[in-house]
Formats: structure tokens, C-alpha cells, sequence
């Protein structure tokens, strides 16, 4: 069966979304981090509690950078493909 | 996923107004009847809750800006207030099942833009005109165009960070919804009656999905942006 040329490239930029989103794994990892050492540091001093909370969220908002650059390219690969428009 | 759809067009130009611009004069209305009922008998001693609410919300964000910007900065609180309600507002209306406001990058490009210029307003009146262009060659010359790009990504990243949260949810739920239709036309437990379809596997799973992604996100980003908002600004006034 021969493929058209637009659903060759429709389905490479599938699978080039999927491959993008694997840039997920980063943030997941990185923010992990930062809560587990966030509540580390509350255990140890509970009255802190809101500084530290406040910190933990700007500094994991700023890890999930990556993550939503992936996804922004998966984003544009699937609805918006600029691929299609070079055939 | 289609982006927002098309309201109406304003007669006489092509200048189409969108589902998003909708929802947000919507927003603003609602937000604005809020504030009149919130306020009405205002008293030195609150007697009514509304009062009493009100002035938990008005502490909250002044606590918050003077906590993070300290309290010369004190003017800033209406701005983040805004930035804050209408931020949530505009991710939680998806929960009424309209598209969420903020899922659409025009919104959060456009808010993000707002916190560069005043970032650069407040980098020209703490550096100078030419303070400001000799700070990108700091801390060594040749660093500069990395300065210029870092100062670019900074507006960009908020805005698709606050964008691709609430998109992202939109894309998993709405994934979600067509699954379990499938499902349960596999499962022969999907209704048809007229033009409403009923689908025995679609009606609870979501819900849990929903309070993640829509309440969750949706008030943790509004209240990113608007701490992010503050940060940066403050400083750029070092």
C-alpha cells in the first residue's frame, strides 16, 4: 500500500510529539526533588513553614519550564504542524 | 483540541471577537457584581461575613506583596489582585464546562507582556537609559547576547508556563472523555437520546481528573504568575 506524502508526514509528527513529551521525565524528577527537600526542611523547622512553601513553588514552577517547552512543541507538532504547509 | 471559537465578528471589520474575549468580559462582570455585594455596609467592626470575606482577601494579597516585595511596593497589590482573581476565575470556568480563558495564549502572552514592561520600566528608572543597555554586559562583555535572550524568555516562559498548564489539562481531559466514550460503545453502555449522549463509563472517572487539573492547576499557576509577577519585578529594581 503506498502512503500519501501528508500522511507520512503527519504520522512522523506524531511520533515526533510523543518523543517530545518524553522531556516530562526531567521536571517529574526535578520537582520531586524540590517537594521532598521542602518538606525535609518544614520537619525540621515548622515554623517556616510558609517561606519554605513559597520558595517550593516558585522554584518548581521554574523546573516545569522544560516540561511545558516540550509540551508546546507537541502542541504545535499536532494542531498547528508547519510541516504540512513545506509539501 | 480546536483553538477558541469564533463569537461573532464586530460588523463592518474582520475583527472577530472570541469564546475567550467572551468569557472574559463575563468574568469582568461577575467580578465586578462581587466587589458591590462584597462592599456594601462597609463597617469599622465587620458584622457581615461578606465583609469579613472581603477583608480576608484584601489582607491576603497585601500580606503577600509586602512579604515578597516589600512594603514600598504596597501599590502594587490592586495589580496582583487582578492578576490573581482574573487569573483563577479564568482557569476555574472550565469547571461550568466553558472553555478555560487562559487556555488560550493570546490571554497569557498578553499578561505576560504587561509584567515586561513594567519590569523594563522599573530597570530604566533604577539603571538610567544607559545603566540599562550597559547591564546586559554584565558580567563580562561577550555575555551580552545571552543577557538579551534570558531578558526575552523571561515573558515567554510565563506566558506558555500559565498557557500550558491549562492547555495541558484541556488536551488530558478531553483525551479522557473520547477513551471512555469509546469504552463504553465498546461496553454497549452509551445512550443515544436525540442529539445527547449518554456515557455510562464517562460519568465519574473525570471528576477525579477535574479536581486536579482544573482546580488544582488552575489556582496554583494563577498564584505562580502573579508571585512570579512580583519577583521580578522587585527585582528589577536592584
Amino acid at each position: 500500500m503506498a502512503i500519501s506524502n501528508e500522511a507520512f508526514v503527519l504520522g512522523c509528527s506524531a511520533i515526533g510529539a510523543g518523543a517530545a513529551m518524553i522531556a516530562g521525565i526531567g521536571p517529574g524528577i526535578g520537582e520531586g526533588y524540590a517537594v521532598g527537600k521542602t518538606i525535609e526542611a518544614i520537619a525540621r523547622q515548622p515554623e517556616a513553614q510558609g517561606d519554605c512553601t513559597r520558595t517550593m513553588f516558585i522554584g518548581v514552577a521554574m523546573s516545569e519550564s522544560t516540561g511545558i517547552y516540550a509540551f508546546v512543541v507537541a502542541l504545535i507538532l499536532l494542531f498547528a504542524n508547519p510541516f504540512l504547509k513545506k509539501l | 483540541m480546536d483553538g477558541p471559537k469564533v463569537s461573532f465578528i464586530i460588523p463592518g471589520t474582520d475583527i472577530a471577537i472570541t469564546e475567550t474575549l467572551v468569557i472574559g468580559w463575563i468574568i469582568i462582570a461577575a467580578v465586578f457584581l462581587l466587589c458591590l455585594f462584597l462592599t456594601r455596609n462597609l463597617k469599622k467592626i465587620p458584622e457581615t461575613k461578606s465583609q469579613v470575606v472581603a477583608e480576608m482577601f484584601v489582607n491576603f494579597v497585601n500580606n503577600m506583596v509586602i512579604g515578597t516585595m516589600g512594603s514600598k511596593f504596597k501599590k502594587f497589590a490592586p495589580y496582583i489582585a487582578t492578576l490573581l482573581v482574573y487569573a483563577v476565575l479564568g482557569s476555574l470556568v472550565s469547571m461550568l464546562g466553558l472553555r478555560s480563558m487562559t487556555a488560550d495564549l493570546n490571554v497569557t502572552l498578553c499578561w505576560a507582556l504587561m509584567t515586561f514592561i513594567l519590569i523594563t520600566y522599573y530597570k530604566f528608572k533604577t539603571n538610567g537609559f544607559i545603566g540599562y543597555f550597559k547591564s546586559f554586559g554584565k558580567p563580562v562583555g561577550f555575555i551580552a547576547p545571552l543577557n538579551v535572550i534570558s531578558e526575552i524568555a523571561t515573558p515567554m516562559s510565563m506566558a506558555f508556563r500559565l498557557f500550558g498548564n491549562i492547555a495541558g489539562g484541556m488536551v488530558i481531559t478531553s483525551l479522557l472523555y473520547s477513551a471512555l466514550g469509546a469504552l463504553s460503545r465498546a461496553l454497549h453502555v452509551s445512550f443515544t437520546i436525540g442529539s445527547f449522549t449518554l456515557d455510562v463509563a464517562s460519568l465519574f472517572v473525570p471528576a477525579v481528573l477535574s479536581i486536579y487539573f482544573d482546580l488544582f492547576a488552575g489556582c496554583v499557576q494563577a498564584y505562580i504568575f502573579s508571585m512570579l509577577t512580583m519577583v521580578y519585578v522587585s527585582s528589577a529594581t536592584e
